[in-house]
């Protein structure tokens, strides 16, 4: 068996609301899986059910390291790490004292139980707060020590519920690194977001799932191309040329008419690669100095867009 | 990978399995009853409300009503103490509502719901540190009284056993709080609920006046509140008088509040958790 997850036809029903309707999807070892959707998607119930929190599951099968998550419970727990979108870490006990409770409910000794809390209060750069009522933390301190709870047992499988919900670019970007290094270490890591950003950064396959549903799935470069290929991107340095620059690259980027948005940015879909050169070289001779000038792979907003009809950042009025 | 050998704790072997999981089921509790014992150290007002409540508790109801009720502090000391101890755990077992709705809502429940651990070592865990709690109170609450000048005829028998009993009263009624608390789920709910519950029930009571002093329906009330019973039976074993009869009725009535609020407790935290 090569998913160390696996989830087939996966549903999940409360009260009225579908929150999660026949979820497919597979996670190698050592890699990162995406799950990406909107708030109220199914992201956190498909998270739920696999981390044994839920269940059970109305319809479908999960395994987590070739053990049902409904019947044997305990081995997944055994194996995994969990870190919660609210950040689950005691905030009357100290950093420390997080670290080590977790680790005695694991069953490690006195001894070592201290000695790992240790270890990762300094991997986590939290030396200094160790002692302190986590109610005194950052949020990124706080965020940095739920993901070094998570990992006082040394899971195989680390879920991470949208674990940059919240922080500064800074902080985040410190919680991203830590989750590369894990990967890069063999563990497998299923991550929910919201952003596009996140899951394009850290992702080696994404599942974007809109009303429970798995609406499409892939790596990320994939998933871009199944959107559309590249785009050529030109921005007049002055505003007023933009009409010029149309009509000069329209028949580049023919059949399809340039979109030109409100911030005075022309994009036209590109044919192949050329495009670009021929532009540059147009745009010259017709003396329309530009501020950018490029190809790029459309965004995970693009795709979202494409997938569903609307933004990620628009979650439809239901909230599950 | 099909072929690892797992427990399956959904079908136990109920020998074999009961050897190995009991003691882990223990010694997982008693850890988290550390942390909640941590976690009280730790936090200023959790430890003012173990360790002040029950003298300002004592200190409030002795030097205001003790000259009206008994015509001097001194009687009164000796009528109230047993009920004010009473009360003083009936207060600290309706903390632990408070403090599982609190654990519920912050989400740390589903993290050692993520731990291979029995999924009752949580709650059992915020009991037993709560049990400690209540025994704190009631020595704080005691040591306080004799300070004030009461006495136990009854000796250190009488005060172990009145300690004893409002305890075991304390962790009977713990599971009404924890009951509450997996329906009402707003740690501040919990808290108001508990208060509206908690008042009538100490204050009608004996805990305070005779029952010979209040009208007949009010009587009628105190006479079947348990807390009365609880009270009556302390009273007895700190400072002399019946003893078989209100003890035998506080463990009978603690019996049925197990009976009827822990069963209930544990499917809506099953339910919930």
């Amino acid at each position: 068996m090569n998913s160390v997850i696996q989830v087939e036809g996966l549903g999940k029903t409360f009260g009225a609301t579908r929150a999660v309707d026949g979820v497919d999807l597979a996670v190698r070892r050592g890699t990162v899986l995406g799950l990406l959707g909107p708030n109220g998607s199914g992201k956190t119930t498909t998270v739920r059910v696999l981390a044994t929190l839920l269940r059970p599951a109305d319809t479908g099968h999960a395994r987590v390291l070739g053990h049902d998550v409904v019947a044997e419970p305990a081995a997944v727990r055994a194996r995994i790490g969990l870190t919660g979108q609210y950040a689950a870490v005691d905030e009357a006990l100290s950093g420390t004292d997080n670290l080590v409770l977790v680790a005695r409910l694991l069953d490690l000794p006195h001894r070592e139980a201290r000695r790992r809390a240790a270890e990762l209060v300094e991997r986590f750069g939290l030396t200094d707060a160790a002692g302190r009522r986590v109610r005194t933390y950052s949020g990124g301190m706080r965020r940095r020590l739920d993901l070094a709870v998570s990992l006082v047992g040394r899971p195989d499988v680390l879920f991470l519920d949208e674990p940059t919900t919240g922080l500064d670019p800074r902080h985040r970007n410190e919680v991203w690194d830590e989750v590369r290094a894990l990967a890069t270490d063999g563990t497998t890591v299923l991550l929910t977001t919201q952003y596009l950003e996140e899951a394009e950064q850290l992702a080696d396959d994404l599942v974007v799932l809109d009303h429970g549903r798995v609406i499409a799935a892939g790596t990320p470069a994939a998933l871009k191309a199944e959107v559309g290929g590249q785009r050529l991107h030109v921005r007049p340095l002055r505003p007023a040329d933009l009409p010029a620059v149309v009509a000069s690259v329209a028949d580049l980027v023919f059949p399809d008419a340039p979109a030109v948005d409100a911030t005075g940015e022309l994009t036209a879909a590109a044919p192949e690669p050329g495009v670009l050169l021929r532009a540059a070289e147009r745009l010259d001779a017709a003396a329309l100095p530009v501020a950018e000038l490029g190809l790029r792979l459309p965004s995970l907003d693009d795709v979202f867009l494409t997938l569903t009809g609307r933004p990620a950042d628009a979650p439809e009025e239901e909230a599950a | 990978m099909t072929t690892v050998m797992t427990p399956r704790p959904t079908a136990p072997t109920p020998v074999a399995s009961r050897r190995v999981r009991v003691p882990a089921v223990l010694r997982h509790s008693a850890t988290l009853a550390w942390r909640g014992l941590t976690k009280t150290v730790h936090s200023t007002e959790a430890l003012l409300d173990v360790t002040l409540q029950p003298v300002i508790f004592l200190l409030l109801f002795v030097y205001v009503f003790g000259g009206a009720i008994s015509g001097d502090t001194g009687t009164y000391l000796q009528y109230a103490l047993p009920g004010v101890l009473v009360q003083t755990v009936i207060f600290a077992s309706a903390g632990t509502g408070t403090g599982l709705a609190d654990d519920l809502k912050t989400g740390i429940f589903d993290r050692f719901r993520s731990l291979p651990i029995s999924r009752t070592a949580p709650l059992l865990g915020a009991i037993g540190a709560d049990l400690v709690r209540y025994v704190t109170s009631g020595v704080i609450m005691l040591a306080f009284g004799f300070l004030l000048g009461f006495r136990a005829s009854g000796g250190v028998l009488g005060v172990l056993g009145a300690l004893g009993l409002v305890t075991v009263f304390a962790c009977a009624l713990c599971w009404v709080f924890t009951a509450l608390a997996m329906v009402v789920r707003e740690p501040r709910s919990v808290q108001g609920i508990g208060a509206l519950v908690i008042l009538p029930l100490t204050f009608g009571s004996n805990v305070f006046v005779p029952t010979a002093t209040l009208p007949g329906w009010l009587q009628a009330f105190v006479e079947v509140n348990p807390v009365s019973k609880v009270a009556d039976a302390a009273r007895g074993l700190l400072t002399g008088g019946a003893v078989a009869a209100p003890t035998t009725a506080a463990l009978l009535a603690s019996a049925v509040v197990v009976t009827v609020f822990g069963p209930l407790a544990v499917t809506l935290y099953r339910k919930r958790t």
